[in-house]
This record gives C-alpha cells, structure tokens and sequence, in this order.
C-alpha cells in the first residue's frame, strides 16, 4: 500500500514545485533582473559609493589637493600607494613646502579595502565607479594619480 | 556453490578516490580523501592546504585597522560579522563603547548578511541534491541585498565596512527603504522555497536520517552554529554572550534534536525567518548618535590579550588577539566554525554511500577560505 502512497506523493510533490516554476515560466518577464551588461554600458549606473578604482580629481585648472602628506601610504594594507615626494619653495611664503612628484597606485595590488580614502586629510583622492579593469598587460594597471604638470591647490593644509 | 562460498569467493577491497580539490560538490578547494570500499565509505580524511594565504600571520604585520579587511577574504559569505569580531575585540581592548547608532546599524547588517549567507546555502544545498532551480531562485534574491550592501558600504561581498571604533560612514539615506522592500518580497520568498525544496519528497529521502550528529559529539567535536543547533546543541553566541543590539531584540534560538541532514537544513530555513524578525525589530528607529567613536590614528592596544565571540552564518568564530603594546598585534588567531565543523565530517560519515556525504557536507555549508585561512 505503501507503494502507490509514495506514488502519489511523489506525484503531488513534483507537481507542487512544478507549480512554482511554471508560474515563473507564465510570467517570466516582469521580474527578470538580468542585466545586458555590455550593451547597457551607456545607461548602466553604478551606486554613488562603489569601489572601483582610486582616483585624483583635478580642477579645471590641473590643481589636486593632494599635499603629499602620505596618509594615505601608511594606511594602506598592501603597498598599493607609493608617493614620490619633493621639497619645493612656496613663490608666496617664501618657506619649503612638501609637494608630491609621482602619486603611484597600483590597481593590480588594491584590495579595495577604501582604508586610503579614509585616511587622507584633503579628499583629494576618491573612488572612482569604473569596473572595467581587465587590460592585456599588468603594467598599464600601475597609474600615477596626478596628472603631468598639476600642482596642489593653494590653500590646502593637511 | 551456495551463497555462502560465492561470498567467500569474491573478495573486496579498499581503495582511495579523491574528492576534490576540484570537485563542484565541495564548494571551493577542499581536498577529500575518501577510502571506499565499493561505494560504501570507510575513512574521511580532508586535506587542508589549498587556498592558505596565512592570513593569521598576515595580521602580525598589520595595523589594526588593516586587520579588518583581511577577515573579509575568511569566511566571504558573512564578511560583515568577521570584520565586526575584529572591530568588537579591538574596541575591546581600547575599552571604548560605540555608540547605539553604530550597534543597531552593526545588527542589521549583520543579520542581512546572515540571510545572505543563507540564501547562497540553500540554493547550493538544492543544487548539490540534483535541484538546479532553487540556485538560480537563491541568487536572484540575494542580489537585493548585495544591492543593499553596494549602495551602503561600496562592494558587494567584501564590504569592509566596521573600523575599529564604529563604522566607516553613515548609511546610505536609501538604506532603509531597500531593506525594508527586501523584508517584504523576501517574506513571499521563503514559502515559495518551502514549495520547492523542502516538501518535496526526494529531498527527504536524500536527507532524513543522513549523517547524524548527536549532541554528545558535536559538542566533544566543537560543532558550533546551525549545525550544532540541529542535533540540540544551544550554541547561538548571540544568544548566550550577547554582542552589538542582539541583547535588545527579541529572538528564538532555533533548536532541533534530529541531527540529521535535513534538520540542519531546517534549522538554517527557519533562521531565515528569525533574521527577518530581528531587522524588522530594528530597522524602525535607528537611533541616533555618531557614526566613529574617536580613536588615535595609530591604534595601540595595551599590553594583554583579548578575545571576542560572535556568530557568523556558520557558527561561532573567535578572534583572538594578543598584545604586546605596540602598533602591531604579536599574534592573532580565528577560531574559524568551518574547520571545527569539518572535524566532525568523518565521524559521522562512516559506512555511508559518497551520495550521502555530499548531501551531508552541503548542509554542514562549508566555506573553504574561512577553514584554511
């Protein structure tokens, strides 16, 4: 007896989840969450605070407000900021003023721990939201954050 | 020639297969030597050693805030609740109190990445026992709360969001609302998974009566979390050493006394529905207050050791740290659930078909990483 009592069973189970599906299968459409990814690249949004990579923002004007303070270097867990550093006289005070030659970043190391961005006085370095990191040769992922010829923003004190 | 002789005749013998390190039942690099005789296993042995990254060692060299990001790479379904064991031992040590923002925010999160983790579970659970559909179910709404974590914290499974001293940066103004819309379409969910999974009746015949644990043994053997739970073992840290707002949010501990497959998978279902509870006791009135507690920019811990517990989606992980007053810790060391879970494996996986034991390993929900470190 037992045995066509399993059958059935095993018939009514089968169709109970057949049910859940089949309703998805109906209405498939209006819930579907799957992104188009490369083809919605021009409406694709990331949130606001997401992870992407470090980058220095620059004014119009080629300024940061990156002081060279080296925060930054310290925090970071696993050497992906590297600042080269110089002395150089300030025109207007006349005194020595420490200003960075080379921000180097790493991507290739970053862990994307934000541990930098926490740390550093100025904000002169944030989070950019780009995901698209894969590139043919690992060297093109190590970038120098300031752009040629920029200096520091006067005014900014760390 | 009876029966008796041709038994005699035929001689069998034990031999070893390897499950894993690639195996898709094993859910990461987890090396299995099974000794079998025919299909019937004999001896258990897990090979450990595959995605060691000596993390452990790693945080000697670190500061303590660089510590935290480290324990995201552990156990990466509940990263959230590692990076706060490391937060909460550190705060510990400074002796300094975080604000109630900081502990209601730290629950929910905690309790989100719960459900996550969860979710991840039983669809891998479903797919392991031959059910493809409840993994495709599983990950649709777990994408919510990624949603969440990434609009919050900025990364979706390693979200280091916990610095020691309270949280990185205030919630994301939308972080409610979204919770609140997972809270309500997740609740429509879960009998929708009950009508798919858990009634039906392969699934308890793979999984009722295999693997039993009993709670004499999974107490000798150091079982913690849903696992314990399942043979009647009360484990639940949050329950018993009350960290963050656990202590002010009213939850079951759910207890089961089967031990078997399918009361583990059981106990984490209807944990499911006490996370739910325990955000929607929350989510409600965050209270106000600041989001870090001030802290010197290099942390230093006095001389001592210090020693935090708390509950992940696997069970109990501990995070020892000793301190010799400087900026770095001498040693610190993660008592993680998965590896004293996996001791276990092999005593209650004697004389039991290989079938079984992937069905008895995907409801102990091993995350590899956070057993090798």
């Amino acid at each position: 007896m037992s045995y066509f009592s399993d059958i059935y069973k095993g018939i009514k189970t089968l169709l109970t989840g057949m049910s859940v599906t089949g309703g998805y299968f109906i209405r498939a459409r209006k819930g579907a969450i799957t992104q188009q990814y490369p083809d919605n690249r021009e409406t694709l949004k990331m949130f606001d605070r997401f992870r992407g990579e470090v980058v220095m923002p620059h004014n119009a004007d080629n300024r940061h407000y990156c002081t060279g303070c080296q925060s930054c270097e310290i925090a970071c867990p696993n050497g992906s900021i590297e600042i080269i550093w110089d002395r150089a006289v300030d025109p207007t005070t006349g005194k020595k003023k420490k200003k960075i030659d080379k921000h180097i970043y790493h991507l290739s190391m970053c862990t994307m721990c934000g541990l930098c961005i926490e740390a550093c006085p100025t904000d002169a370095i944030v989070w950019a939201p780009n995901f698209e990191n894969s590139v043919y040769d690992r060297s093109t992922l190590t970038k120098i954050l300031n752009q040629p010829g920029s200096s520091v923003l006067d005014g900014i004190e760390d | 020639m009876t029966d008796q002789q041709l038994q005699n005749k035929i001689k069998t013998e034990e031999y070893f297969i390897n499950m894993g390190p690639q195996h898709p039942a094993a859910h990461g690099v987890l090396r299995l030597i099974l000794t079998i005789d025919g299909e019937i296993i004999k001896n258990v042995e897990p090979d450990l050693g595959y995605i060691h990254r000596s993390i452990e060692k790693m945080c000697e060299r670190d500061s303590y805030q660089q510590i935290v990001h480290l324990t995201d790479r552990m156990d990466y379904l509940s990263s959230h609740i590692n990076n706060e064991a490391v937060c909460l031992a550190v705060e510990k040590g400074l002796e300094i109190e975080v604000s109630d923002r900081v502990k209601v925010i730290r629950t929910i999160i905690d309790e989100l990445t719960r459900i996550a983790s969860h979710c991840l579970w039983w669809g891998v659970m479903g797919m392991d026992l031959g059910a493809l559909t409840s993994y495709f179910y599983a990950f649709r709404d777990r994408e919510m709360i990624n949603d969440i974590f990434e609009e919050t914290c900025g990364a979706r499974l390693t979200m280091n969001y916990n610095v020691p001293g309270g949280l990185m940066f205030d919630i994301h103004p939308n972080f409610v609302k979204r919770t609140k819309d997972f809270i309500a379409q997740f609740k429509t969910k879960i009998p929708e998974y009950n009508r798919l999974l858990t009634d039906n009746v392969i699934f308890h015949k793979r999984t009722k009566g295999v693997g039993i644990l009993t709670r004499e043994d999974a107490i000798s053997f150091g079982v913690s979390g849903p696992t314990a739970r399942a043979s009647g073992f009360s484990s639940d840290v949050r329950k018993h050493h009350p960290y963050s707002a656990y202590d002010r949010v009213d939850f079951k501990e759910i207890l089961f006394t089967e031990g078997d497959t399918f009361a583990r998978y059981q106990v984490r279902m209807m944990e499911l529905w006490e996370s739910i509870s325990i955000i929607e006791q929350l989510i409600d009135n965050i209270p106000e207050g600041e989001i870090k507690a001030a802290t010197k920019a290099v942390i230093k811990l006095p001389k001592g050791e210090f020693y935090q517990r708390v509950e992940t989606a696997r069970g109990e992980l501990g995070v020892y740290i000793n301190s010799a007053g400087n900026k770095n810790p001498y040693r610190v060391k993660f008592r993680s659930p998965g590896f004293s879970n996996l001791s276990v494996l092999n005593h209650i996986s004697k004389d039991v078909l290989i079938g079984d034991l992937v069905a008895t390993m995907a409801s102990f929900d091993f995350v590899i990483p956070d057993i090798d470190r």
